[in-house]
């Protein structure tokens, strides 16, 4: 699923990181604690969060995740945004919930990632 | 890269710099890109450098991270003033964290960091003492 389409089925505003909307998703993490998000993502994959700092924005890039979504209506500020716009790493607003956001994309075939990533896969 | 080349970068951490804290790891990534290191495995120095760097910044009174890129292997030396482990195995276990809850608010305190860094190296090495510091040593083979 490419990011472009989460932005619909999500109903989403794009705060940064419209030049990377074509990123195909292949799984996506639901987490508020970053390690966890680097035990458990392999690549292409997009991060739904209610953390907004500039924390994730370096999670994201460490992690090479495709993306970011914020859910409940909580938007970065602007440092946030700077941040990720010069590192290409598209930042999304939904106003719907961590759980039906999360629910929304797995009906669309999207999958977690529960699988630990092991040495050899990463 | 010249096979006896190396890069040799050294960054200051400030204890609770949350601005700047992901910095280092984020300038190393840029380098290991720009040298052609495969994706995967800046991937797994990145996230070495992160946690390492992150934890100085959380849970010490400041230290140093030193990364030497080589032409086969990157070697992240990290060494902070202190307070120090009192159980090394103890904090090595998954979901062991003692981070209080601004800074699990912050989206730290899943108690991964050092499992993670310990996963993604060939090598990981931590001594540490109380009332001195901790140190790690990590090495990231190309292969
Ligand atoms: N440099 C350090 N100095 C002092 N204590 C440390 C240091 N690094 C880790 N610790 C201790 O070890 C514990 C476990 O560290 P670890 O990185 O695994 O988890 P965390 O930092 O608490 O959470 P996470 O890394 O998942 O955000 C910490 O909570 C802290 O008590
Ligand atoms: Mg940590």
């Amino acid at each position: 699923m490419k990011l472009v389409e989460v932005q619909t089925v999500l109903r989403s505003e794009v705060l940064c990181g419209w030049e990377n909307l074509d990123r195909e998703i292949v799984t996506a993490c639901g987490a508020d604690l970053m390690s966890d998000v680097l035990v458990y993502t392999k690549e292409r994959t997009l991060l739904l969060t209610g953390l907004t700092n500039i924390q994730v924005v370096r999670t994201a890039e460490v992690g090479d995740l495709m993306g970011i979504i914020f859910v409940r209506g909580k938007r970065p500020g602007p440092e946030v945004i700077e941040m990720a716009r010069v590192k290409g790493i598209p930042l999304m607003l939904t106003e719907l919930s961590m759980f039906d956001a999360c629910g929304i994309l797995h009906l669309k075939g999207i999958r977690g990632c529960s699988e630990r990533v092991t040495r050899c896969e990463l | 890269m010249n096979s006896r080349q190396a890069i040799t970068t050294e960054f200051k951490l400030k204890a609770g710099d949350f601005g700047a804290a992901g910095e280092a790891s984020s300038q190393i990534k840029r380098i290991l890109q720009q040298i052609g290191v495969k994706a995967e495995i800046a991937r797994r120095i990145a996230i070495s450098a992160y946690e390492a760097e992150m934890n100085v910044i959380i849970h010490s009174m400041g230290g140093i991270m030193r990364i030497e890129i080589l032409p086969d292997r990157t070697d992240i030396f990290v060494e902070d003033d202190g307070p120090g482990i009192a159980d090394v195995n103890l904090a090595m276990q998954e979901g062991y964290s003692t981070a209080p809850d601004h800074i699990r608010d912050m989206g730290f305190g899943a108690g991964m960091g050092l499992p993670n860094m310990a996963r993604c190296s060939d090598e990981f090495e931590i001594s540490s003492e109380v009332g001195v510091g901790t140190k790690i040593h990590m090495v990231i083979r190309y292969k």
